[in-house]
């Protein structure tokens, strides 16, 4: 799931980085994710993995880190493929 | 038309108070009236008075029409974010037929909007958009970046209300920064704490707040959520007539937004950042009549002079 997680993040979050340098809890919003794109990766998420985040997720920390993505969608079940 | 928000009483009173003294002229359409003398005078004595205060700045005046080509529109994301308060216009193309057909209709007051096709405008939602397409046109800024005074210029949001600091379309007052990151900031940090002192200058009560624009959707929700935890709005309120206080100026740092979406950089091919902030005049205006009354030859004097030295 977290490589699929981060070819995501890569496609959508327009970061000035490599995110394959960035380990699983580097903030990512630090890295240079902007609002503007956090908002492009959570509807991205939603269409790869075919959850839709509950309106409580929809906020800054769910999308931080490759691990609090993961967290945020084994918690809707998403496939863990 | 879009969902009325009635006034409460007090709003509704204060509404029926402006109109009789002739300081608002209703239209029959609800956020739209014409300004009378002394509410003009107001206006105009509190937009003086920024721009007074804002000389040290010395800022380039940018001025455009309150309208915006539709691409610019569309290439700026307000479609996404604010899809429900855009405006555009549509004009009529057609052959001499559908012009007896259209009028027709339109003196019966029905549905004549098959005749319309959409134009290449729409109405401007906000002072600063036609700014940041022609900054982005001069090529890359030079270091310590640039500041554009858009003046107050007419803006438009679609939501009629009963509260008269609600209106469908007002004067905004604007300022726009760019530049490296944290020059942006520290200007928006600065202007938003000198706000606070122009309002107390002319005998207001300002408080400042974190707020989050009124973003649509889901995807707004993540997006005021975003805003809200990085600080990105601060907001003025003051008294006017509503439960609580109202907002009267806002100010925004945008981070890469605009200069990401236009393509703006820095001459050294560093990221650069634009902040905006921006005075509701009417707002103010209608804050400034709640606090010190009707008659403005009655108002302090401490006031006046500050409007109109």
């Amino acid at each position: 799931m977290s490589d699929k997680i981060r070819q995501i993040i890569q496609e959508h979050g327009r970061l000035p980085v490599d995110v394959k340098g960035l380990d699983d809890h580097a903030d990512l919003y630090q890295a240079g994710m902007s609002s503007h794109a956090s908002v492009n990766l959570m509807l991205a998420l939603e269409a790869a993995f075919d959850v839709e985040f509950p309106d409580s997720m929809l906020k800054r920390s769910v999308f931080q880190s490759v691990a609090s993505i993961e967290e945020a969608l084994q918690g809707l079940g998403a496939n863990a493929e | 038309m879009a969902d009325f928000q009635p006034g409460t009483p007090e709003e509704a009173a204060f509404l029926a108070e402006l109109i009789a003294r002739r300081l608002l002229v209703p239209t029959g359409v609800p956020g739209v009236y014409g300004r009378g003398e002394d509410f003009e005078r107001v206006r105009e004595g509190f937009d003086a008075l920024v721009t007074r205060i804002a000389a040290p700045d010395g800022a380039e005046r940018l001025h455009f029409p309150p309208l915006l080509p539709r691409q610019q529109l569309e290439g700026s994301g307000y479609l996404k974010s604010f899809p429900h308060l855009a405006g555009s216009i549509f004009g009529f193309e057609g052959s001499e037929k559908d012009a007896i057909e259209q009028e027709e209709r339109a003196v019966r007051h029905e549905d004549w909007s098959e005749h319309q096709v959409m134009t290449d405008l729409v109405l401007l939602p906000a002072a600063c958009y036609p700014v940041y397409p022609a900054i982005a046109q001069r090529g890359a800024l030079p270091a310590g970046g640039i500041t554009i005074d858009p003046g107050a210029a007419y803006v438009f949001r679609h939501e009629p209300s009963g509260d008269p600091a609600r209106l469908q379309m007002f004067h905004q007052r604007e300022m726009v920064r760019f530049g490296e990151p944290d020059t942006v900031a520290e200007w928006r940090d600065a202007w938003r704490d000198r706000a606070l002192k122009i309002f107390r200058r002319v005998g207001l009560e300002p408080q400042k707040e974190v707020a989050t624009d009124p973003f649509f959707g889901r995807a707004g929700r993540m997006l005021a959520a975003n805003q809200r935890a990085q600080e990105l709005k601060f907001e003025v309120l003051i008294p006017i007539a509503s439960p609580g206080p109202t907002a009267v100026a806002s100010f925004n740092y945008h981070q890469d937004h605009f200069t990401h979406t236009f393509g703006i950089a820095m001459a050294d091919g560093g990221v650069a950042h634009t902040a905006c902030l921006g005075f509701g005049l009417e707002r103010i205006t209608l804050g400034l009549f709640h606090a010190h009354g009707f008659d403005i030859a009655a108002w302090p004097a401490k006031v006046t002079r500050e409007l109109w030295p």
